[in-house]
C-alpha cells in the first residue's frame, strides 16, 4: 500500500507502528477468541473423552476414533442425514416462498399489513418459536392447534360415535370398531342376546340410562340387551348385574344366516331391544360400526417419522419473512421499463416473471439462498425446542449433536470437537462462495 | 503529523500492554482460607432458600465461618467441569448425577470424606451410607433423597372402578385391567422423558432380580441380555400395552413428565395412575384442582415376590474439592438428622438420614413418601444415573432412547435387550 519508502524515513517497524497499533487489539481478540479455540478444537478432536484439558489437550490420544464414531454411530449418522435434508429443502423453500410473497405483495393493496404479518415471526426468538410450534403440534386434538383444526374438519365429515372407546366385554361379540360387533353364536326366534360392552367411562354413559334387566325370551322374536358390563370392582363379566347400566340409543341390527341385515332398531333406556316376527332361520344381532367411530386421534407431527418436516415447516414460517423483505427490496430496484418492454412485446405475465424478473433478481436470490444455507447448517434451538425427548434423536441435526455430545449429558469433548470440525468443513465451501461473491461485487 | 501518529501508536501500545497485564493478573490465585466455604449446587428457588436455612444452623454454631451458596441449577455439571479444568473448583458442590462424582474422583479432583464416616453410620441407613463410596473411600454424601418407588393415583378413578391401592404386583396388574374396563386407561406415562421409563424398569428389576443383580447390572458386570433383564422387560411389557396408556402408545411417547402428571391429577382424569417420583405433587402444585389424600394419593410401588419395602431412589450428592477444618465441620453437620430436620420441616424434601423423625414432614403425603426412604429395607440408587452419561443420562440416546423404543413396541423384548447391551458396551468402552 505504501510506496517505496523515501530515504531518511524511520525503519520498517516504526513506519508500520501505527498500523500495528491499530490492528493489535483486533488481532489480539481474534487470536484469543477465534484462532486459538479453532486450533484447540481441531487438536481436541483427536483425543478421547478423558483427555486432560490444558493449554493443549494431553493424555488419552484417540487418533481418528472420534471421526470413525461420527460416521458409524447410528444417531450421529441420522443427524448427518437430517442436516442433508435441511440443506436440500429449507434454503430453497425459504427463497421460493419469499419470492412468491415478494411478487404478490407488489400487487395487493394491503401489502404493508401483509408484509408486517409475514415478517413478524422474525421478531420472535427461535427458541420461543419452537415452543409455540411444539404446543401447536401436540397430538391430542384437545391440546394441539394443528390437530384440532384437522379434527374439526374430520368430525364434521364423519361424526364420532357415542361409545367410541367401548369394546366387547366377552369374546362372544366379535368384530372390530371399524366393522362393528356381531354376536358370534347364531340364535333363532325366541333366543336372547347378551351384548356387554366395557371400557366406557362413566361420563360417556348416555343420560337417562337405567339399571340393566336380563332379556326375557319372547315368542317369535329375538330379544337382547346392550349394557355397560362393569361395576366398581369389575363384577362378573358377561352377566347383567345389579349396579350395571343399560346403554340406551345404541343402533342394533339383525342379520340372517347369509349376513344380510333384515331388521334395525335402537335400544331402550335399560339397553333392551326386540326384533319382532323374525320368522324361521338363524340370526346374528350386532351393533353398528357407527357407534364406535373413534374421534380423530390426531396426527403424530412430533413422532419419529414426521418430526423433521414439522421442524422445517416451523423454520420456514420464521424465515420466509426475511426472504420476502430482502427480495422485495431487490424487486423494487428492478427497472419498470424492462418489464413494460417485455409486456409490450407480448410476453405473458408468467413469461415476464420467469424470463425477466427472476434473472434480474438472481443476485438477490443467491444472497438469500446462501445466507439461508449457512443459517441452516447451524440450526439448533428450534430443533431442540420442538422435538420431544422421544424424538430428539430422530430430529437432531449436526449442530444439535455437537452440543449434546459435548455438553448435553455425554460430556465427551473429543467427539463433540470432531463433530464441530466436520461442521466447519461443511461451512467452508459456502463461505468461500460468499467471499468470492463479495469480491466480485466490490 | 508523523510525530503525532507515533505518539498515538505509543499510547495505544501502552494501553494494550496495560490491558494485557491487567487481564493476566485479574484473577490472583485464591487460597482456600480456613473460615470461608463456597458451595455451588443444583438447588434453586425454594430449595435454595431451604438449603440456606440449613446453612443458617451451621452459621449460628460457627460464627467465624463464612459459608456462601451459589446456585448453578441445571448447568452445574458444565460449571464444575469448567471450574475443575481451570483449576479453581468450589469448596463443595452438590450434584444430582452420581456419575459426576465418579468422573471427578477419577480425575483426582475430589477430597475424600472419610472423616464423616462416624456421622454417616450413626445417621444413615447402611444402604444409603455406602452410596458415595468409591474404592473404599467416601467421596459423595447423599444430602437430599428422592423416593422413586411411588405410584400416584386419582382417588375417584379408583373409586369408580372399585380398585384399592394394590400391595402386590399381581394385584397391581389386575387393578390396571379393572380400571381399563371401567373406561379409564390405567397409566399416564411421560414417555417423552426417557427417565420415567427407566425408573419403571428399575423398580421392577430391583424387586424381581434382587439387589445383588441390580448392583451387578449397574456396574455392567452382567449383561443387559441377562435372563433377569429379559424377565423384567417381559414383566414390564403388559403394563405398556397401548390400551393401558393415556393417549395410546404414540400419545404416551409425546407426553412430557408434567403433562403426564396433570393427566392424572384432574377431575376428569385421562388415566388413573402415574408411576413416578416423589416430587410429583410439586409439579402440579400451582394448577392442581385436586386435594391431597381425598383427591389424589400415593402408594408404594407394589412388592414383587417377597421384596417388600424396597425403594429405588435418587437424590443430590455433596462432594468436596478441598479439605479444611471448616469444610469438615460443615460436611459432618449436613449429614446429621438435626440439619436435615430443618429442611424436612420446610417441605419438598426427603431426608436420607434415618434420624429424621417422620412427624416433622409437613403433610401426610410427604410423610408417606419421605419416611419410606429412611425405613427402606433395601435402598438402591437410580440405575440409569449410575451408568456412563452417554448410556444412562442423555436425551435421545442410550437407555432413554431404547426404552422409548420399547414403549413403542413392547413385544420386542429380546431386540431391546440386545440393543441395550450393545449401547452399554460401547459407553463403558468409551468411558475407560
Amino acid at each position: 500500500m505504501v510506496a517505496a519508502p523515501p530515504s531518511g524515513e524511520p525503519g520498517v517497524l516504526r513506519r508500520n507502528a501505527v498500523a500495528i497499533g491499530f490492528l493489535a487489539p483486533a488481532a489480539f481478540l481474534l487470536i484469543v477468541m477465534v484462532v486459538y479455540p479453532t486450533i484447540y478444537t481441531i487438536i481436541r478432536s483427536f483425543f478421547g473423552k478423558d483427555a486432560h484439558e490444558g493449554f493443549l489437550p494431553s493424555g488419552s490420544f484417540a487418533g481418528i476414533d472420534n471421526y470413525k464414531a461420527l460416521f458409524t454411530t447410528s444417531i450421529l449418522v441420522t443427524a448427518i442425514k437430517n442436516s442433508a435434508i435441511w440443506i436440500l429443502v429449507a434454503p430453497a423453500a425459504v427463497t421460493a416462498i419469499g419470492l412468491v410473497f415478494a411478487v404478490l405483495t407488489e400487487r395487493i393493496s394491503w401489502a404493508v399489513g401483509f408484509k408486517a404479518i409475514v415478517f413478524m415471526p422474525m421478531a420472535i426468538s427461535l427458541f420461543a418459536t419452537g415452543v409455540i410450534w411444539h404446543v401447536m403440534y401436540i397430538k391430542d386434538p384437545s391440546q394441539g392447534a394443528v390437530n384440532a383444526a384437522i379434527g374439526a374438519v374430520k368430525s364434521w365429515v364423519t361424526p364420532p360415535g357415542a361409545l367410541s372407546t367401548a369394546s366387547p366385554s366377552t369374546p362372544a361379540l366379535t368384530g372390530s370398531p371399524q366393522t362393528g360387533y356381531v354376536l358370534q353364536k347364531p340364535i333363532s326366534a325366541g333366543g336372547t342376546a347378551l351384548m356387554g360392552l366395557t371400557a366406557i367411562p362413566p361420563t360417556d354413559v348416555p343420560s337417562g340410562a337405567k339399571q340393566v334387566v336380563p332379556p326375557q325370551p319372547k315368542q317369535g322374536a329375538v330379544t337382547g340387551v346392550v349394557w355397560r358390563d362393569f361395576k366398581p370392582g369389575g363384577g362378573v363379566v358377561g352377566k347383567p348385574e345389579q349396579g350395571e347400566l343399560g346403554l340406551p340409543g345404541v343402533h342394533v341390527k339383525l342379520s340372517d344366516s347369509s349376513g344380510k341385515v333384515v331388521q334395525n332398531t335402537t335400544t331402550g333406556d335399560d339397553g333392551s331391544f326386540t326384533f319382532d316376527n323374525v320368522g324361521s332361520g338363524t340370526f346374528k344381532p350386532g351393533i353398528a360400526a357407527s357407534t364406535f367411530a373413534a374421534p380423530f386421534a390426531g396426527i403424530s407431527w412430533l413422532g419419529s417419522s414426521l418430526i423433521t418436516p414439522s421442524v422445517i415447516i416451523a423454520y420456514i414460517w420464521v424465515w420466509a419473512g426475511f426472504a420476502m423483505v430482502v427480495i422485495g427490496a431487490g424487486l423494487a430496484a428492478i427497472s419498470r421499463e424492462v418489464l413494460e418492454a417485455a409486456r409490450t412485446d407480448g410476453a405473458t405475465e408468467w413469461q415476464v416473471f420467469r424470463r425477466v424478473t427472476v434473472p434480474m433478481l438472481a443476485p438477490v436470490l443467491s444472497v438469500v439462498f446462501i445466507t439461508m444455507l449457512i443459517n441452516v447448517l447451524k440450526v439448533f434451538d428450534i430443533v431442540i425446542s420442538i422435538a420431544p425427548g422421544s424424538t430428539q434423536s430422530d430430529a437432531a441435526v449436526i449442530a444439535v449433536q455437537m452440543w449434546r455430545q459435548s455438553f448435553g449429558g455425554v460430556n465427551d469433548f473429543g467427539l463433540g470437537s470432531a463433530i464441530a470440525v466436520f461442521l466447519f468443513l461443511l461451512v467452508i465451501p459456502i463461505l468461500l462462495l460468499n467471499v468470492r461473491r463479495f469480491r466480485r461485487e466490490v | 503529523m508523523k510525530k503525532h501518529r507515533l505518539v498515538i501508536a505509543a499510547l495505544l501500545g501502552v494501553v494494550l500492554l496495560a490491558a494485557m497485564t491487567a487481564f493476566a493478573s485479574a484473577k490472583p490465585a485464591k487460597k482456600s482460607v480456613s473460615g470461608s466455604i463456597n458451595i455451588v449446587g443444583v438447588w434453586t428457588g425454594d430449595e435454595e432458600k431451604s438449603f440456606n436455612a440449613v446453612l443458617d444452623g451451621f452459621r449460628k454454631a460457627n460464627p467465624d465461618v463464612k459459608v456462601s451458596y451459589k446456585s448453578t441449577g441445571d448447568n452445574t455439571p458444565t460449571v464444575l467441569a469448567t471450574a475443575v479444568a481451570g483449576g479453581k473448583p468450589p469448596d463443595l458442590a452438590s450434584v444430582s448425577q452420581p456419575g459426576l462424582v465418579n468422573d471427578f474422583q477419577k480425575k483426582g479432583a475430589l477430597k475424600n470424606l472419610d472423616y464423616a464416616r462416624g456421622t454417616l453410620n450413626a445417621n444413615y441407613p447402611a444402604d444409603i451410607a455406602k452410596i458415595g463410596v468409591i474404592k473404599g473411600h467416601v467421596y459423595g454424601l447423599l444430602i437430599k433423597g428422592a423416593n422413586k418407588s411411588t405410584v400416584w393415583y386419582n382417588v375417584s378413578a379408583f373409586k369408580n372402578a372399585g380398585v384399592k391401592a394394590p400391595l402386590t404386583f399381581p394385584a397391581f396388574v389386575r387393578g390396571a385391567n379393572t380400571l381399563k374396563s371401567s373406561g379409564v386407561p390405567a397409566f399416564s406415562v411421560g414417555g417423552a422423558d426417557g427417565w420415567t421409563l427407566t425408573d419403571l424398569f428399575e423398580n421392577i428389576y430391583l424387586r424381581q432380580a434382587g439387589p445383588d443383580k441390580y448392583d451387578k447390572l449397574s456396574k455392567h458386570t452382567i449383561k443387559w441380555t441377562d435372563a433377569s433383564v429379559i424377565k423384567a422387560l417381559k414383566t414390564m411389557a403388559p403394563l405398556l400395552q397401548g390400551g393401558n396408556l393415556a393417549g395410546g402408545t404414540s400419545g404416551a411417547l409425546q407426553t412430557d413428565f408434567p403433562t403426564s402428571v396433570s393427566n392424572v391429577f384432574t377431575k376428569k382424569p385421562k388415566a388413573a395412575m402415574g408411576i413416578e417420583d416423589d416430587f410429583v405433587p410439586d409439579v402440579v402444585a400451582s394448577k392442581n384442582a385436586l386435594k391431597p389424600v381425598s383427591g389424589y394419593n400415593v402408594f408404594p410401588f407394589p412388592a414383587i415376590g417377597r421384596a417388600r419395602n424396597y425403594v429405588e431412589g435418587g437424590g443430590d450428592e455433596l462432594m468436596a474439592f478441598k479439605d479444611t477444618p471448616a469444610i469438615r465441620a460443615l460436611v459432618k453437620y449436613l449429614a446429621t438428622g438435626k440439619a436435615q430436620t430443618i429442611w424436612a420441616k420446610r417441605g419438598g424434601y426427603t431426608a436420607p438420614a434415618k434420624t429424621v423423625s417422620a412427624s416433622v414432614y409437613p403433610d401426610e403425603i410427604t410423610r408417606t413418601t419421605a419416611s419410606a426412604v429412611g425405613k427402606a429395607k433395601v435402598f438402591r440408587f437410580d440405575l440409569s444415573d449410575l451408568q456412563p452419561a452417554s448410556f444412562g443420562g442423555t436425551v435421545g440416546q442410550g437407555e432413554f432412547k431404547l426404552f422409548q423404543d420399547f414403549l413403542k413396541n413392547p413385544s420386542n423384548v429380546t431386540g431391546i435387550a440386545r440393543q441395550l447391551e450393545s449401547a452399554a458396551a460401547k459407553a463403558y468402552k468409551a468411558g475407560k
